[in-house]
């Protein structure tokens, strides 16, 4: 009866065949560690966004007079709604640290490379959308710092010569951030990159499922087969990793549990305290700095602080753009001949430290207020951030790499 | 493996307890949901000393009724002055006027709590810290908030008090060296003891985080229940993952 009603349908629509592709016979290496959780879990996170998200806006009112008041109904008169509110507002959160950390375990074992340049390419389309999805959706709420926040982001623009006044105004549909800026913020938001993000998640996974998953070794599995063409090392996604990547689901299900229920604004930093009152064009917030998961890029932005040809302030925006654009570039800038950190030599070792302290020395910097050591550090931190990449062709060749084992070593 | 998860679990709770012990306010304060009869008198403070000129306006007198056992009668007769259904949020009796009296609209105070990083603490220092300063428009200044429109309206109950001149008018609020209490000198007495002052403002702080999230009340009761669960989950997860391992090993 099953196997006819699979027929009936397979015969129409290729559902046993998609099944075996990405899930049943997809062959992935058997050496997944720790780093490897985090792909499943970003997806795991996009769905609560994608959920959450659903029902927040059954009951927000994106208008500047009563975007406020929304959020505190939801909070407190709708059924459910606070739990619902604080899932989406630290899963926001939750998503940048699973991003980081899934960007990380590339930068350590080399996914970016050839084969794998496309899937590292969407990748960063998704992390630039994620970007831009989170900043609108932290203007909604309407309290002061997204105000605030909203107008130091989009006076960014403004430092572009010539069309940059027109293409501020042109953002916020009005002369001030105002309910126009809302309404588009919230339509962008909640349609149009929500859209965006889950066709770049569906080809990040098409691409990986094409050429195959990475693995800490950085050994290509598909080169060893056995006589059916199934790679030595490779085993099954399911139920080989469904059943690991449920484990970890659950692990990351009460770290996520842990802040909603009992730290839901994360002493701070996951909702600011500013934002718990109504936004006012007319009173700027002591200390205006982004959610922690912008400040490193926010601490780029600050980092220059003299006119040099150009203005300070327009340094800032180039850096601030570059520090995300170089990301795509990655694939060509490693020259080295080995994928994973394992092999490779002192000086990448090296120059990964120095990127991850650097990073997260310029994240501190950015939740804090610039001046005196402060714009120094972020200046070295800046410095460094970019060696890496740039440097990145002359390292990659001069370093010392040990021999790769043809097969995984797990 | 188990001391990664260990790892980035202190990791993650490691900031925000960094954040909560920042800021140095006079005094420290962490308010206690699990006292309902501290909220009941903090309402009833609130009723009587705030509610003149201060709104509530996302709470409804109905839903603290119920929260705070509070029965719908005892509100309608003793806690509501302004006639309006027991559904209504409480918008202030007066805002108007008293904008007027003090030359700005003094705040919606639902989320006062949710102001500041230590918002608990703030608002139980701010109101402790009033003292007698002679060049202000009110006679009163406050060492957390200077300058406040705010007169020191619990005067009845605390008295006034003078601060002392060793300590310096700007060293409390912001960027002090940790909580120290500021010394002060009773000027005039009130109805009330130092002691039961500040129990009588701990009250009322109480009884504004509670109206700065309802959902408190039950938030870290659900929390254990949730997580409880999770563990269990993960545990049979693990023990699953592993059966299946066993032929990949």
């Amino acid at each position: 009866m099953a196997n006819k009603f699979m027929t009936w349908i397979d015969d129409r629509f290729p559902a046993t065949k998609l099944w075996n592709e990405h899930i049943a016979e997809y062959y992935a290496p058997k050496n997944f560690n720790f780093w490897y959780f985090f792909g499943s879990l970003a997806l795991l996170v996009l769905v609560n966004q994608l959920l959450t998200g659903i029902w927040l806006t059954m009951f927000y009112k994106p208008s500047a007079a009563e975007a406020f008041a929304s959020v505190e109904y939801i909070m407190r008169d709708v059924e459910w709604g606070w739990l619902i509110r604080y899932m989406h507002s630290t899963g926001a959160s939750a998503f940048f640290i699973v991003v980081y950390m899934h960007m990380f375990r590339a930068l350590l074992y080399g996914s970016y490379q050839k084969p794998r340049e496309l899937i590292w390419i969407f990748g960063c389309l998704i992390f630039l959308a994620l970007m831009a999805e989170a900043f609108m959706g932290y203007v909604l709420p309407w309290g002061n710092m997204s105000y605030w926040g909203a107008q130091v982001i989009i006076s960014l623009f403004g430092a572009i010569p010539v069309v940059g006044e027109g293409i501020t105004t042109w953002i916020k549909g009005d002369f001030i951030i105002a309910d126009a800026t809302l309404n588009r913020f919230f339509a962008l938001h909640v349609v149009a990159i929500p859209f965006a993000l889950v066709g770049l998640v569906i080809a990040h996974i098409m691409a990986l499922h094409h050429v195959g998953s990475n693995n800490p070794d950085g050994v290509e599995i598909k080169a060893k087969k056995d006589e059916k063409g199934i790679p030595l090392d490779g085993i099954p996604f399911h139920p080989y990793y469904t059943v690991k990547d449920i484990f970890g689901t659950a692990v990351f299900l009460i770290l996520f549990a842990a802040v909603i229920f009992f730290a839901p604004t994360f002493g701070g930093y996951f909702i600011e305290p500013p934002n718990f009152t109504p936004a006012d064009p007319l009173a700027t917030p002591e200390h205006i700095a982004p959610v922690w998961y912008y400040t490193p890029y926010y601490a780029i932005l600050r980092a220059v602080t003299v006119d040099f040809i150009i203005s300070a302030k327009l340094w800032g925006v180039i850096l601030f753009a570059s520090s995300v654009l170089i990301l795509f570039f990655l694939p060509w800038l490693d020259r080295s001949p080995v994928r994973s950190i394992r092999y490779k030599g002192w000086i990448f070792k090296g120059m990964l430290t120095a990127f991850v302290v650097a990073f997260l020395l310029l994240g501190y910097l950015g939740t804090q207020p610039p001046g005196g050591w402060r714009t120094l550090a972020s200046q070295i931190g800046t410095f460094v951030y970019f060696a890496f990449f740039l440097g990145m062709p002359f390292y990659s060749k001069l370093d010392k790499t040990k021999p790769v084992p043809e097969r995984v070593t797990e | 493996m188990m001391r990664r998860i260990i790892f980035l679990l202190a990791a993650l709770v490691a900031p925000a307890a960094w954040a909560a012990g920042g800021g140095a306010l006079p005094y420290s304060f962490e308010p206690d949901l699990s006292n309902k009869s501290s909220m009941q008198r903090g309402a009833k403070l609130y009723m009587n000393y705030c509610a003149g000129c201060h709104s509530l306006q996302y709470l409804r007198y109905s839903r603290m009724a119920e929260d705070l056992d509070i029965p719908e009668e005892v509100v309608e007769a003793n806690l509501r002055f302004t006639g309006e259904k027991i559904q209504n949020h409480l918008t202030g009796v007066m805002p108007e006027a008293s904008a007027s009296w003090f030359g700005k609209q003094p705040p919606d105070l639902t989320l006062v709590t949710r102001w500041h990083k230590n918002g608990p603490s703030w608002v139980y220092s701010f109101l402790r810290t009033f003292y007698v300063d002679e060049s202000t428009a009110n006679g009163t200044n406050n060492l957390v908030l200077e300058n406040t429109a705010m007169p020191h309206v619990l005067w009845p109950l605390q008295g006034y008090q003078a601060l002392d001149e060793d300590h310096g008018e700007s060293s409390g609020g912001h960027g002090g060296h940790g909580p120290a209490a500021p010394a002060f000198t009773q000027v005039r007495e009130g109805s009330m003891s130092e002691q039961e002052y500040a129990q009588a403002v701990g009250d009322l702080v109480n009884f504004l985080t509670y109206a700065g999230e309802p959902a408190r009340l039950h938030r870290a009761g659900l929390g254990i229940k949730v997580i409880a669960f999770l563990l269990i989950f993960a545990l049979i997860a693990y023990l699953l993952k592993r059966e299946y391992w066993r032929d990949v090993h």
